[in-house]
């Protein structure tokens, strides 16, 4: 049985807002980032889905999707150096206390 | 004539170079140095002056040279402001005079002003004076002359207040500055109203006719009743008149003497004050062409001044300030005689000729009698007259040379004096014989009062001195020798053939009958100054001046006229204008500036929150945002 395109969608879809409220709402740099990982995870299900879906001869959509787990592997390497730097400073990756360059 | 750049250039370089460096130099280097450099002036001038009469005329008139003129600022196409040297006759005789007064002044202060404090400071003063004076002089057109015209008074402010810790002199330098700025807004009027209507700044397009018609048909309009040219023209005198400190505005002029006295002496024989007569005979193609009234009403303010002066000057009894009346009364001689013109013509324009004639041996007489009075001084250590008397025995050098110049400026022959005053006297009489009478009379005054304060200086009583009086060092005496030598044998040059008002040369023949009769009222009025005041006791002026009480004090009181202008300035402009204006100002002007600040203030500090650096918060308005728009979008196009 071919399972709908639907399906996929509202997987993605749930994925996509989860990382969005996440990002919006922990305290935790290290969380956010892993709130914006789950952002590009669900586009990149859309990716994939839209191409095995709509035009199932051609592989733009899987390329796409290559990319971005590409550039979110180097996008995730120099957050978490960011991240590790902000610790060494003030000793402390919660987002309340990078108060430094506020105003 | 390219060289006489550097009679600009020296003076300005040694004021920087002494201004900068001086407090390193030894006082005397300093002087040294500043001296030098206004001889190599005085030696430039001198061949300038050389060359510039010697060269051949050109249809009977000597050419007016511009060997140097740069264009400064293009205002509008025609309309654009230079700076440059113009060399014609004035104006060299004008360098002349400066340069020579300028360069024994220096030598003088070398003595004068030993030991002083702010002895470099003082050299460099005088060396800016004599380069905005020079600049003034040679200035191809009118602004350059008010650029220079206001650094003459910022550097008389300068030398004026040069004794700065004393009250009374930092109140004669604001004194001699603002009145001369407030005459100078006149002249800066008058500057904008010509230009306006003749469309250039330059004295030889003025004066050349390139601009005839333009002057004709601004002549036609009328302001007030009088054609805007004559009201340019008018108003321009009225800065004239405050530099030469004619009627009003002499006032700053007698309290300038709290100044060191070579000072005086420059600022009073050769550079300031003749400022205006100068300004006047510049323009003095202009006057009698399209103002010939203003020209007339000049001649009386001049007259008046002249008669006002030398009253006053009877009674002083600071000798500077005798001598500083008596320079406003000379300087009312000059302005007359300019006044007196009535054409261009050699003949009907004698009174210029005569005017700057009185103007070149006055500023060496003048200059004289400043640096002789500085010599009493120096001896006795005070202004009063009756400190002094009997001098004549201490003090031979600076006696004869002080005589010599008391006889010229009583108009005795051979003396300087008597052929440019008779000059004046001849145009006066040619003009209406009231003003001619008037001025001979005034002539009688100077001789009186010439002798009356020869006679209490070095004659009359003794006084008691702290120290025996003793003849000035040669620094100081030499200038005296030397300005006596001019004094003596200055009437003698043929000033006629060099400058006149067309040009043309125009030979000097004495009015016998003018001349005669000039000649008796000075000897009259020493005849009588000499038996009021060449005994010790002095009996005859002491009754007048009990019998004339209420004129004497009047005249002691300068005729109250700084009074007026106190009551003027204080109780009528600064309390019903400045006043509500002040008010005005930090009212509503300051508060609506202070509103604009406040309020902006109070909205950045208001919406700073935005700007918090916190990465949630930002994406958190970007997604509300975000989701604003899709549903707007939606709503507007389902």
């Amino acid at each position: 049985m071919e399972i709908q395109v639907e399906y996929y969608l509202i997987i993605s879809t749930i994925m996509l807002f989860a990382g969005v409220f996440g990002f919006l709402t922990r305290k935790n740099t290290l969380a956010m980032l892993i709130s914006v990982e789950l952002i590009l995870n669900a586009t990149d299900i859309n990716f994939a889905v839209f191409n095995r879906y709509l035009f199932p001869e051609q592989l733009e959509g899987h390329f796409f999707a290559l990319f971005a787990i590409a550039i979110a592997a180097a996008e995730t390497a120099i957050a978490i150096a960011i991240i590790i730097n902000i610790y060494r400073n003030v000793r402390s990756i919660q987002v309340k206390d990078l108060e430094e360059m506020k105003h | 004539m390219e060289f006489t750049i550097f009679i600009l250039l020296l003076p300005v370089l040694m004021f920087l170079f002494l201004g900068l460096a001086g407090h390193k130099l030894k006082p005397s280097v300093a002087g040294l140095c500043g001296t030098i450099s206004l001889g190599t002036v005085a030696v430039i001038s001198y061949i300038t002056a050389f060359q510039y009469f010697t060269a051949p005329r050109v249809n009977g008139v000597f050419e007016t040279l511009v060997p140097l003129n740069m264009e400064w600022l293009r205002l509008t196409e025609h309309l654009h402001i230079d700076l440059g040297i113009l060399l014609d006759p004035i104006s060299v005789m004008m360098l002349v005079v400066v340069s020579t007064v300028s360069f024994m002044v220096h030598i003088y202060s070398m003595g004068y002003m030993k030991g002083e404090k702010g002895f470099q400071r003082y050299y460099a003063f005088l060396s800016l004076f004599t380069f905005s004076m020079m600049g003034l002089v040679l200035a191809t057109n009118i602004f350059q002359m008010y650029i220079f015209w206001e650094l003459v008074g910022v550097s008389s402010y300068l030398l004026i207040g040069f004794y700065f810790t004393k009250p009374s002199a930092v109140a004669a330098s604001k004194k001699a500055f603002i009145v001369t700025r407030f005459a100078d807004l006149g002249f800066l009027a008058g500057i904008l109203v010509l230009s306006f209507f003749s469309n250039t700044f330059s004295f030889t397009e003025l004066m050349n006719g390139s601009c005839t018609s333009v002057l004709q048909s601004a002549a036609g309009q009328t302001f007030l009743g009088g054609s805007v040219i004559a009201w340019g023209l008018g108003l321009m005198f009225m800065g004239g008149a405050g530099k030469s400190a004619m009627f009003p505005f002499h006032i700053w002029l007698p309290d300038a003497m709290e100044g060191p006295t070579p000072v005086s002496a420059l600022i009073h024989a050769a550079t300031m004050v003749v400022a205006g007569v100068y300004l006047v005979a510049r323009m003095f193609p202009l006057f009698i062409d399209y103002a010939p009234d203003v020209l007339a009403g000049i001649a009386y303010i001049g007259a008046f001044t002249a008669l006002f002066s030398a009253v006053i000057a009877c009674v002083q009894t600071d000798i500077k300030r005798v001598l500083a009346f008596s320079t406003i009364s000379q300087i009312g001689f000059m302005i007359v005689a300019l006044g007196v013109c009535t054409g261009k013509d050699a003949h009907e324009g004698l009174g210029y000729m005569a005017s700057m004639f009185h103007l070149f041996t006055h500023a060496m007489f003048k200059a004289l009698l400043f640096l002789g009075a500085g010599s009493i001084i120096h001896a006795v250590h005070s202004n009063e007259m009756s400190d002094m008397g009997g001098l004549r025995k201490y003090m031979p050098i600076t006696h004869i040379t002080f005589l010599i110049a008391c006889l010229a400026i009583a108009g005795i022959p051979p003396f300087s004096g008597f052929f440019s005053k008779d000059e004046i006297l001849a145009a006066a009489f040619k003009y209406s014989s009231m003003i001619g009478w008037l001025m001979t009379f005034v002539a009688g005054l100077t001789a009186f009062y010439m002798f009356r304060l020869y006679y209490n200086i070095f004659w009359g009583k003794e006084h008691k001195h702290e120290h025996t009086p003793h003849e000035s060092p040669l620094t100081m005496s030499f200038p005296l020798m030397f300005l006596a030598a001019v004094t003596v044998v200055a009437g003698f040059i043929p000033f006629g053939t060099l400058v006149s008002s067309n040009g043309e040369a125009y030979h000097i023949h004495l009015d016998i009958v003018v001349a005669s009769i000039s000649v008796c009222v000075a000897v009259i009025s020493i005849i009588i100054a000499t038996i009021f005041y060449r005994k010790e006791e002095q009996p005859i002026p002491d009754m007048l001046g009990k019998k004339f009480r209420s004129l004497h004090t009047a005249a002691t009181h300068r005729f109250y006229i700084d009074e007026v202008w106190m009551f003027i300035t204080h109780k009528i402009i600064f309390r019903c204008i400045s006043t509500p204006i002040a008010w005005f100002d930090r009212h509503v002007v300051d508060g609506f500036m202070n509103f604009l600040a406040w309020s902006t203030q109070e909205a950045s500090f208001s919406i700073r929150g935005f700007q918090s650096g916190r990465v949630q918060q930002y994406a958190y308005v970007f997604l509300i945002g975000a989701l604003v728009i899709i549903i707007g979008l939606l709503l507007l196009f389902i």
